[in-house]
Parts: structure tokens; sequence; C-alpha cells
């Protein structure tokens, strides 16, 4: 039986300081003991991207992930995309798009999108298709997720 | 309001990620339940034994003994447990036999793999084939689960005139795939009332279902629909059983207790689309006519009845497709396996008949020399025609149309004849394909009269209106659309109309959240009730015409003051000039039809035999379109899973049980399989719907699978000829023996 | 989930001295643990037998990736990411940044490692298709030194390794390519990201007037272990482009794979398919002007 060990980390900007078995799985840290529960389990396999966060700017599979290794990270989800109760422009196109329609891969969705678009500012389409291969949607077919990941990356894109 | 692509009301919260799904939510005091299955096809139940190294004493445990009243899931027929019981029958390998709970659900897992069962085996039917031959009888006296025979006219003495054509055709079964697995939470208080939160579309089903089970009465049951982290008819019946189960280990324990699924379990445990085989003989003219029709459709309906009959209807009635023939005769039988119990998935026994006739059709187009656009012109059924039920087509029904405006958005001509002169030496080969299809809107004949669904509209203290229906939310956007419709009917804004939370306590029965009759038969039962409360607050002078909207809220409230509550309730009336022959399966089996044509451009590796899909256009006639936006996107998702059955999603079992219940090796189409797929709605308004809306949920699953191996018998045709194409999912594997038998036979 | 989560113990060493010191001191008792994409998959599923992790993440002397005089050197624990983001990478060894793109997906990639890919030991993986076609070496550290191998002598059998109890992979260097090459990559999966590889074969030619120098073929998903194709680079050997032995090739690669049925594939999709892509790139590197 492990020590359990103190953890250290950012979440969503506030530095937090929780009590944790090392090999927990960072999704269960999020859900159960900082009740963040917009991040889902979909597989616990790694495939379907529904547990995505960032970790120190980067999308992972937070089901794969062990506590200990968040020592010292950054850690976004879900609720730490909006400012003060304003949506981002990712999370304001889905809405307007639709492109959320049972909504329990948009968290996930959502933050591989906001990770997509830091690194390439006006992705194709091609580009979006690639970059959002690891969330896996069942409702929408894509369509409307890609429209409105082209339209959070403003003006300066391919027209569609 | 109808005709407005209003943004869904719930959408907000899914994109702050604080929608609240059933796993989500925080049930202090809870177990964490689990659920041992009989691992065993089929046996008698023997004994059960717990193993070493837990501390059983701290479990709950419960069996088919602890259960207090019907040990059977109310269904079409009460003929599944909820648990096997010592001395009784296990009948497919993922049969729930016991349940414990536990605070740790560490602990607990360790603890499901350590309960042993004594089973005395029996040999197991794994395959509708098996089932038909009955070298095991497990299902009555004859494997059967529920037969229909449609007849039309006579076949017989035509076949004789005509050039018959005939092939067989196998669907695989489908998993759901919702990215929410099955959840439920439950409790039972101190007065013996059972509650459940959970993740499901059918609130009565599961409300009755406690009942039998508890043997308790309305108000002692109360079911509340959660966020649905997608349904697709995977959470039609099955909830019935997990709610069941979570509230026996809550009533055992006195605590709370939260029963959720991972992917695994669900995968193996739960429902899927139910697999076919699909016989068929057509008999065309010398003018290229069907003459006469013969279809047998078998489905493998798992080991208990579940949503087999019912299945097998819709498939049975769509067995003809969108074709005019005098003489047709369907025969159509589920059969029972040793295997989990197949249910409802999206499209619900059409997507399986509609595959084998639209491929038989390009079939038949090959064999006759004919273009398979003209085979089906000269065949389509047009206004003034009836369908195999004799059911009489009465709109304005132009299906050469819907084809060619499909066909012109793929640009299907121009790319077939580019095709045509591209150099067969190219690993690539591309071809199109199309498929003509419709869909019954709403539950077969009588199915909704039976019901009486009830739905009603109810003013609120501050004078906006509550919609109060059981359908549940689970992506469709069901809740906008249900404001939409009662904001239209009372001319107010969206804002001011809102949709009631689905809890039994609160909602009145509207039926279940299937069959594509959402939007048409609860919309149509709002539209009335919301009609009926305008006119009840003018009859009785609280309201006059016209009035603005904060005239409609002022009505509102003093009404609420002099009459308290104010509710208003509409029912479901079946169509006076509509009648359906359950015995003998004729009349008119819908209240109404959506149509379609889908149309796709592949392009087929023959390196590696994958196949791509390069374009996909799907042409609909759904009458009233109410919220266009959401609309297409159902569209989409619909043809995703389409496109995921045709050509990827293989569910492999082994000994009845499904060996690749995980998804890395239950493969879903990702953003980097699919093309956009193009969506145009024609809108020709029906009768029965909320301002002339039909159905859509459905529709685009039937149509992709067949489009896209008539696609690929055209990429391939030139090099290789004719391919049997004849089964889906036509993964790489499929079609690399299916070309290799072409080549050398 | 279905792991025990009280079986399992996580060290988390500040240095690769420590570690070392520690897997000599417990030999065959901690299993090395980097991105976690593969042992925790097996842990979420109730499968991962391995209860000790050593946790290497944080050890910065097996990060990083260096030019050397004889090769690129990559730390173990550089990430598929990272190894896409590499400009050196891009311009002399493309094999490698197609095996990246081809893991999984970005959230895989951004977590996985070169080090965690290679001692998985899965017969499936992407990337060490392209290591064997560029001849890549490794270097294994112990407390008691350290030794280099080339990564085609490394898998002795399913989930062997020519690891001894004790030592870890540092780092993976791939020679420079000398002058001009070829360079082929293909997985074959069921979809187009998040696919187990049905069929892998990576090509690495060097071509020297109008021949085949040397031309390495890496395969996965059709032995045991990722497999090189010797009896095809045998027929190969000295070829002339414009005149290759295809027919020739494709029959030897029968000699060199093994396939077998399993949950994705027959043995007989896969050894058609991987005949084919053999071909497609013979034929690719054929029609190169001489």
């Amino acid at each position: 039986m492990a020590e359990p060990i103190q953890l250290t980390l950012t979440v969503n900007g506030a530095e937090r300081t929780l009590t944790v078995h090392p090999f927990a799985r960072l999704l269960d840290v999020l859900r159960e003991q900082l009740g963040l529960t917009g991040t889902k389990e979909g597989c616990g396999e790694g495939e379907c991207g529904a547990c995505s966060v960032l970790l120190d700017g980067r999308v992972v599979n937070s089901c794969l992930v062990p506590a200990a290794q968040a020592q010292g990270a950054a850690v976004v989800t879900v609720e730490g995309l909006a400012r003060d109760g304003e949506l981002s422009p990712v999370q304001s196109a889905f809405l307007t798009h639709n492109a959320a329609q049972c909504g329990f891969c948009t968290p996930g969705m959502l933050v591989a999108a906001t990770d997509l678009l830091s690194r390439c500012a006006h992705p194709g389409e091609p580009e979006v298709r690639a970059g959002l291969a690891g969330n896996l949607c069942r409702c929408t077919g894509y369509v409307k997720i890609v429209d409105a990941v082209r339209e959070a990356a403003g003006p300066g894109g391919e027209a569609r | 309001m109808i005709g407005a692509s209003s943004i869904r009301k719930e959408g907000r919260a899914k994109v702050l990620g604080t929608a609240c799904y059933t796993d989500d939510m925080d049930l202090p005091g809870a177990l964490h339940g689990a659920t041992v299955r009989s691992r065993c096809a089929r046996g008698v139940l023997q004994g059960i034994s717990y193993g070493p190294g837990i501390p059983w004493e701290e479990f709950v445990i419960v069996t088919a003994a602890d259960i207090p009243g019907v040990n059977r899931v109310a269904s079409v027929v009460d003929d599944q447990p909820f648990l096997v019981g010592l001395g009784e029958p296990i009948s497919h390998p993922e049969q729930p036999v016991l349940l414990l709970a536990h605070p740790d659900r560490h602990l607990l897992e360790r603890a499901r793999q350590a309960v042993r069962l004594e089973v005395a085996e029996l040999p197991p039917v794994l395959d509708l084939e098996a089932s038909l031959e009955l070298a095991q009888v497990i299902y009555g006296s004859d494997n059967l689960l529920k037969q229909i025979r449609i007849a039309k006219g006579d076949p017989e003495p035509v076949w004789a005139g005509t050039t018959v054509i005939a092939g067989e055709y196998r669907t695989g079964a489908q998993e759901q795939l919702y990215l929410e697995p099955n959840a439920m939470l439950a409790e039972v208080d101190g007065a013996g009332q059972v509650t459940v939160w959970g993740s499901l579309q059918c609130p009565y089903y599961v409300h009755g279902a406690l009942k039998q089970l508890f043997g308790l009465d309305d108000r002692q049951v109360r079911v509340v629909a959660m966020e649905m982290g997608g349904g697709f008819g995977g959470k039609e019946d099955y909830p019935s059983l997990s709610a069941g189960h979570a509230a026996l280990l809550a009533h055992k324990s006195g605590r709370p207790v939260r029963l959720i699924y991972d992917r695994e379990e669900d995968m193996a445990a739960t429902t899927k689309r139910h697999p076919s085989r699909t016989r068929i003989r057509c008999g065309f003219d010398g003018a290229g006519l069907l003459q006469a029709l013969e279809v047998d459709f078998v489905l493998d309906g798992g080991a208990f009845t579940t949503l087999s009959p019912v299945v097998l209807s819709r498939g049975a009635i769509h067995a003809g497709g969108v074709y005019r023939c005098p003489n047709v005769r369907i025969h159509a039988r589920a059969v029972a396996t040793n295997t989990p119990p197949p249910g409802a998935f999206r499209g619900f026994g059409a997507p399986q008949s509609l595959f084998a006739i639209e491929r038989h059709l390009d079939v038949c187009a090959a064999r006759l020399g004919l273009d398979p656009v003209e085979l089906r012109r000269r065949n389509f059924l047009r206004p003034g025609d009836t369908m195999a039920t004799g059911q009489g087509v009465r709109e304005d029904l132009d299906l050469a149309g819907l084809m060619d405006r499909a066909l012109a958005e793929l640009d299907y001509h121009g790319k077939r004849a580019a095709f045509a002169r591209a150099s067969p030496d190219d690993p690539v080969q591309r071809g199109v394909g199309f498929s003509v299809f419709m869909h019954g809107c709403g539950f077969t004949g009588s199915g909704e009269a039976h019901m009486a669904s009830v739905a009603g509209v109810e003013g609120l203290a501050d004078g906006t209106i509550s919609v109060l229906a059981a359908s549940t939310e689970m992506g469709q956007g069901k809740n906008t659309v249900f404001a939409q419709i009662v904001a239209e009917a009372l001319a107010l804004p969206l804002e001011m109309v809102e949709v009631a939370p689905v809890d039994t306590h609160r909602v009145p029965n509207s039926g279940p959240t299937v069959a594509s009759r959402s939007t048409m038969m609860v919309g149509r039962i709002l539209e009335d009730a919301a009609s009926g409360l305008k006119q009840a607050l003018v009859q009785q002078g609280f309201l006059r015409l016209p009035y603005t909207p904060g005239e409609f809220a002022a009505a509102v409230r003093r009404a609420r003051e002099a009459l308290g509550a104010i509710r208003c309730y509409g029912q479901f009336h079946a169509n006076p000039r509509s009648a359906w022959d359950d015995v003998h399966y004729r009349g008119d089996a819908y209240p109404d039809y959506s149509w379609a044509c889908y149309a796709t451009a592949v392009a087929v590796d023959t390196v590696t035999y994958e196949v791509a899909v390069e374009d996909f256009v799907a042409v609909q006639e759904v009458g009233r379109v109410v919220n266009p936006v959401m609309a297409a996107g159902q569209i989409q998702g619909g043809v995703a899973q389409g496109i995921g059955w045709g050509l990827w999603e293989e569910v492999t079992m082994k000994q009845g049980r499904m060996a690749n219940n995980q998804m890395t090796n239950y493969l879903i189409p990702t953003s980097a399989d699919l093309p956009p797929i193009r969506t145009f709605f024609l809108e020709q308004p029906s009768a029965g719907g909320p301002g002339g809306a039909k159905g859509i949920g459905e529709l685009p699953m039937d149509g992709p699978a067949p489009a896209l191996l008539n696609a690929v018998q055209g990429a391939l045709r030139a090099t290789l000829g004719t391919l049997r194409l004849d089964e889906v999912p036509m993964t790489p594997d499929r079609l690399l023996e299916r070309c290799e038998e072409a080549s050398h036979g | 989930m279905r792991g025990y989560l009280p079986d399992y113990d996580l060290r988390r060493p500040g240095s690769l001295a420590e570690a070392l010191e520690l897997l000599a001191r417990e030999p065959g008792v901690w299993t090395p643990l980097a991105g976690g994409t593969d042992l925790m998959v097996l842990y979420n599923a109730g499968r991962l037998q391995a209860t000790r992790l050593l946790d290497l993440s944080a050890l910065a002397e097996l990060r990083g990736i260096r030019e050397e005089p004889a090769g690129l050197s990559f730390g173990a624990l550089t990430s598929f990411t990272e190894l896409r983001e590499c400009e050196a990478v891009h311009r002399q060894f493309p094999n490698l940044v197609r095996s990246a793109r081809a893991t999984g997906a970005l959230a895989i990639q951004n977590r996985g490692t070169l080090g965690g890919n290679i001692s998985n030991a899965s017969p499936a993986a992407d990337t060490p298709p392209s290591l064997l076609a560029y001849g890549a070496e490794l270097e294994l550290v112990s407390s008691a030194g350290r030794r280099w191998l080339p990564y085609a002598a490394f898998h002795l059998g399913y989930k062997r390794l020519d690891l001894a109890p004790g030592e870890l992979l540092a780092r993976i260097r791939v020679p420079w390519p000398q002058g001009r090459g070829f360079h082929f990559f293909r997985k074959v999966g069921t979809r187009q990201a998040q696919a187990i590889a049905k069929v892998c074969l990576a090509g690495y030619g060097r071509i020297e007037a109008g021949a085949l120098a040397e031309f390495r073929i890496g395969l996965g998903s059709l032995a045991p272990v990722p497999a090189r194709a010797r009896s095809v680079e045998a027929v190969l050997a000295g070829a002339r482009l414009g005149a290759l032995p295809i027919a020739a090739a494709q029959a030897a690669l029968a000699a060199d794979i093994s396939p077998i049925d399993d949950i994705r594939a027959s043995a007989h999709y896969r050894s058609v398919v991987a005949r084919n892509v053999l071909g497609q790139m013979l034929r690719e590197l054929d029609k190169l002007p001489g």
C-alpha cells in the first residue's frame, strides 16, 4: 500500500494542495476530490477523449495520468475556459453552431479545440479534423464541431 | 418560431461543463453497486460461493431471493428476470445473477471477481442460423420470439413470367456507443418510496418496471431523467433492468446506491442492434417493373423478447422499400439465441431490411442491364399507390425529384463518368452509389392509440410557461423544439417557455422518447395543450385577444391567483381515418413517412482494401423543419453512425460474449474519417405533425450502408466485375475476401 | 475502472542515479513508468500485473533531443509531440514524423514516449518499424555502467527484451542519413486515428549511382516483435532503380513475416496487405530517377 503524497498543482489558475494516492487517476482527483465534474469518463482507455484536460498547456487524457505526474503542473479543465462567466470564443461558437448535442464529449472537445487553436491560429478543415481525431463524438458527425472551431479561429482562415 | 434555428436552451450548460449527468450528481452516503454476471451462455444456476480474501460481511448482497415483487422486467413480454435464482435457467453469458454494494469502489470490483457461480452447463445456441436449425430449443417450442407475415396480391403465379433475381444479405450487431455509459442512482426512503435518477430515455417504462419489481403503486415510485450523454435507443429498455438493480441494492442496504457501468461492461452486457439475415427474391417484367417481391427477414433476438417484436415489425414493414409492387410476401421472424438481448438502436429494424432491398436493387439493375437510377425511377411509389401493407401513398410524393436532387448535389453522373475514365491501374479506385428509402414516423399502427400519451403546459408564478412531457433530452434538442412549438402556439418569445425537468412526480406520461415521435406526436399534443390553455384563459376572462407577451404573463398570474395551479393537458387522438389490423398487418402502418435519398462518393484503396468516404449528400423530405440547424445536426450524426455501421463497426462474438468490448477494438468514426456531410431538406408539410413536422431522428440511419456498398461496387466494377457485397460492416478484411472471390470465381 | 488502487505503489526518483540505485538494490521489483499511455490502460482494465511503478518522468537526464556527430539522439522520455516538433527530425527522418503522427491521437502523442513505446514491446507499435529502418541504436544504463546495442537486436521474442534487471533504456540514437535517401512509411489501421496497426511498413534506402547501397525495412504487426524484413532486403541488395526485382522481393516477404489472426485482422489480410504495401513502396522507389 503506497504512502499518500501531497500533490500541489494549479487547477484553472488556482493553486490547490491535496492528499492523494500517487497512482490515483488525475481524472478521479479532478472529479471526486476537487468536485470538477465537467471532465467526463467515457472509456477509461484513452480512446474517446471525454476526459481531456490541458496539462502544462498540452491536451492529455486524464484517465491515463497518475496523480504523481501532475505534481507542480498547471491543469486546465472545461470549467477554466470561460472568464468571469463570459464564454471563450470556442465555447460561444459551439453554442451558435449547435456543436454540442448530448454534450458528453463537449468538455473534452472544447479543451482539445482550445489546445489546437493555441498552436494553430487558422486551421483549415483537415487540420481541425486531425487535431480533434482523439475526441470521439457519437451525436454530431463532427460537421458542426468543425464549423464552430473554424469560426472561433476568427477571420484570416479559408472561407467556408 | 417553427423554422427558426433557435439556439438550444440547454446548450450553455453543456459548453460550460455544468450540465449534470447521472455520475456527476453527488448522493451523500451512497454505496457503489456492481453486477455479477453469469459468464456462461446457457445452463442452470446451481450455486453461488464467495471467494477468500474479501471482507464479505461489509458487503450488501442481493440475490433473486431478495426481490419483494415480481422477478420479471416489465416489457413487451415479461420473460426477462432481474436476477437469476438458484435452480433457474441461465440464458446468456452476461445475465445478471447477483448484485453487490460497498462504499469502496475499488474493493467492490475485487469482490465482483471473487464471486464463483456453479452452473450446470447446457449446449448454447449462438447465432440465428443455429436457432433456425433447432438443434437446441432454447425458447418456447420453436425458438421463435415473434413472427409476422405481410401479404399483398399473390407472387406465386407471377414468378414464371418474370426475370427472377435472388439475394441474401446480412447485417451485424451494432453498439450504440453513447459517450456516457449506462448510469443509475437509487434511493429508498423510510416510507418505502423508491426514487431513481438515471440516464434513461423512457421514465415511464422504468416507472412501470419498478412498480412491478417492488409491488408498489404509482406514487410510491419516482423516476427522474438526468441529463443524458447519448441514447440512440440503447437507453430505451435496458434502464428498466439497471434501475431495478440499483433500487434493489438501495432497498436492502437502506443507503443510496450508485450503479455506474464502465465501458467494458456497457458494451458487453447492454442492448445492441439486432443482427439480421434477409433473403430477397425480385421478379421483374420485360419493362423492368417489379411484379413480385418475396422477403424472408430474420433477426437474432438474443435470449429474451425485449423489443424484438417491435423491431421486427418495423423491419418487416420497411422491407419492400420505396417501390410499387402488386404482389408481395414478407415473412419476418425474430429468433432466440443465448446471447445478450439486443434492443433499440436508431432505425429499429428498418436499417436492416432497407440495407437488403437497396443493395439488392443495384444488384438487380446490373443483372437486368439497367442503370440503377433508371430501375428505381421506373419502380418508385407514386401518389395513389399502396405500400406492402396496403397503406395508400397519400402525399404529393415525388421520389424521383428527391433522387434527382441528391444525385445532382453529389454530381453523381459527372463523377461516375469521370471515374469510368480513370486508369484501372491506379491503386485507388473511385465510385459513386446511392440509396432511396423511407422511415415511418411514430409508432406502428395502433401503438400511439394504445399509449394514449398525455402532455401538458403549466402557467408558472412569474407568468411564464412550463412544458410538461416525459420526453427526455439526449442531444436531439427536444427541449428547444418543444419550447419552439409551444411558443409559436401561444405567440410568445422563446424565453418565456421552459421545459420542466422530467420527473414522474411532475410530468405526465407522454410516452417513450423513441420512434422519432417526439416532435411529431408529443409536439402535436403540446400544440393542442397550449391552444387549450389560451382558450381557457380567454373564455374565463383572464385574457383578451390580441395580446402582447406581457399581457399573457399578467393573465397567467391573475389566473393562478384566482384558481391556484393552472395546467392544460392534451392527449393523443388517433386519426379516425387511420385503420390498422395488427393480426394481418394490413392498413396504415404509420401516420406518415419521411423520405430520403442519400448519395456518396468513395475511394477504395486496392492496396489495403480501405474505403474512404470522400463526399456524402443527404437529401430528405421531413415535412416542416422545426429547427434547421438542429435538424441538420441530427442527420449528420445519424449518417455518421450509418457510415460506421456500413464500414467499420463489427461486434465480434465468442461463445456468446462480445470479445471486442473496448473502444480500442470497436471502432466508430473519428473526425478524421468522415467528410463534411451535406444535408438538404425538402419541405412538404404533413397534416399530422405540429406545424406540419414529421420525424427525423432515425431516418438518417437507414440510407448510408447500402449507398456505400453500392458505391464500392461502382468503384471496383471495371477491374473486378460483380462483387458479392452483401454484408455489413464491409471491413477491409471482408472486402479483400470478396475481391479475391471475384477474381478467382 | 477495474484497477485495485491499494495494490499499487509509485516511486518518483528525482535523478537517474537514484533510479538506478533503486533498480540495482531491488532488481525485478520495479516497472518503469513513463507517459502511462500503455500501463494506465492496463491498470484501468484491471490487468496491470506490475504493481510497483518507478515513475521516470522527473528524470531530466532521459529528456532532450541532441544533435551529435554520429546521429540524432533522443532521450527515452522524448514524447511523440516533441519528436514531431523537432526540426531536425522533419529534415532528416521523415518516417519518424509519420510514425509519431500515426500514433493514437494528439493527447496520446503528448504523453507517450519513445522509450515507453519501445519497452512496451508491442509488435503493433508504430515507431519501431521506422527506428529499424533507420538503423537505430539504444543506450542502456545501469548502476554498473552503460552499453549501446542495435535496436534490431533488442527484441528477443514476444515482450522479451535484451534488458538486464537493473537496466534502463536511456537514449535512442538514429545515425544521420548519408547521401541520397529514400524514405517510406505506411501504417494500415482500421480508421485514420486512434487505431492499432494491422500492418506497418517502414523503409529507408540509400541510393548511390542509381542502385541501392543500403536498404532497411522495418515491419510492424507482422511478427511477435517489430522486425527487419531481412529476406526482402537480401533480394534488394544492390538492385538498380528502374529494374528493382519487385515480384521477387514480394515473394521473399513470406519468409520474414508470421502474421496471426487476432481481434483486429486475419493473418490472410495481413499477408496480402503487407505484400501490397511492399509493392507500393518498391514501385515508388523504382520510379525515382537513377
